[in-house]
């Protein structure tokens, strides 16, 4: 049995497609079979930030619909062994997923994957509680900034009531904040919200704090996934996300501002 | 950092605490809100409806809030009679 992790925020842009990636390619670097769903059907992206936009060939709807099966269109990762992408549909008919359809998939998925990450599209309409609805975890991707948090908390309503979970009296869906373009200099200057306030407000299990960081544009221009760039604080910071997820206790790295050497500070411009 | 940007960040210290003052009491209310029986507006607006028949109210008249304690639920209905209902 597969466990279902859903990637979700509510709001747009917050990282929640660079997050899907890393964690997807970190839980398969640490030999578990995974397969990552793009649920954002009529704006595939997931393929790009993947780096396998040319071998897409069969997507999620064509499943669904019965067009093609489910090894005709995972698309394995080249980089890591057991690591598969189902991409999204480019159909602009947001409601060719359904609750019966995605269940089949996910249900196909879990007898030979140990993960099945989905990759939510923004907002909560269909196509985000078709992302959610059969999660076992959620990890909320959230900026340190008033609308991101706020739309956050609208989404761990709405995993508390609308999800399967939720909707059988089962065990409720386990729910982790994900922090990320976060700028220790700009808390320390008092301009962010710092982690312990967002924690204050949406009192979740924090899986990490990934920093605000060039790497991750680089990451996605490239098409390799961020958590591969072992050089970055992005990527070692959603290395640390994989490890809390399975369970190690890992201390949080790069909540502080970074002591300039006394040689960058003379030479800086 | 200069003397000046000293002072300048220090006065736009802040922006922060407010930011997370803004979302404590929005969270709270948007929580509220979500906890409330999804039966309340339609209620609100038949009770009008029945009051309506009788007496002439304007659609503020009645407000319905509802509030959860630990073990037990308050729904509190408001009605605002008109002056000239009295005579």
């Amino acid at each position: 049995m597969a466990r279902i992790i859903v990637i979700t925020s509510g709001k747009g842009g917050v990282g929640k497609t660079t997050t899907s990636a890393a964690l997807a390619m970190g839980l398969a670097q640490r030999g578990n079979r995974t397969a990552v769903i793009d649920f954002d059907v009529g704006l595939r992206n997931l393929d790009l930030i993947m780096g396998c936009e040319r071998r897409v060939v069969y997507d999620f709807v064509n499943v669904i619909n019965g067009e093609a099966n489910l090894n005709q269109a995972l698309i394995r990762d080249k980089r890591a062994d057991g690591l598969f992408v189902l991409p999204a549909s480019q159909t602009r008919d947001k409601e060719a997923l359904t609750k019966e359809g995605v269940g089949q998939v996910l249900d196909e998925l879990s007898q030979t994957f140990d993960y099945v990450i989905c990759d939510s599209p923004a907002g909560i309409e269909h196509g985000a509680n078709m992302a959610m609805y059969y999660a076992d975890d959620a990890v909320v991707v959230t900026n340190p900034e008033v609308s991101s948090v706020r739309d956050s908390d609208r989404m761990l309503g709405i995993l508390s009531s609308k999800s399967r979970r939720a909707e059988t009296s089962a065990e409720p869906i386990r729910e982790y904040l994900l922090l990320t373009r976060y700028s220790p200099e700009r808390v320390a200057n008092g301009e962010m919200l710092s982690v312990e306030d967002v924690q204050e407000i949406l009192s979740l299990n924090l899986l990490g704090v990934v920093p605000e960081s060039k790497s991750v544009l680089n990451a996605s221009n490239a098409g390799v996934p961020v958590i591969l760039d072992c050089e970055s604080d992005a990527g070692l910071a959603y290395g640390d996300m994989v490890s809390r997820y399975l369970g190690e206790d890992v201390p949080h790295r790069f909540l502080d501002v970074q002591k300039k050497g006394f040689f960058s500070r003379l030479f800086r411009g | 950092m200069g003397l000046l940007d000293y002072f300048r960040s220090s006065r736009s210290r802040g922006s922060a605490s407010v930011a997370k003052e803004r979302l404590q009491i929005l969270v709270a209310h948007d929580r509220a809100e979500r906890h409330r029986p999804s039966y309340l507006p339609k209620l609100q607006r038949e009770i009008l409806e029945v009051i309506r028949r009788y007496v002439e109210v304007d659609m503020n008249a009645v407000s319905v809030n509802y509030e959860q304690e630990d073990s037990r639920e308050i729904l509190e209905l408001n009605i605002v009679l008109p002056d000239a209902a009295h005579q």
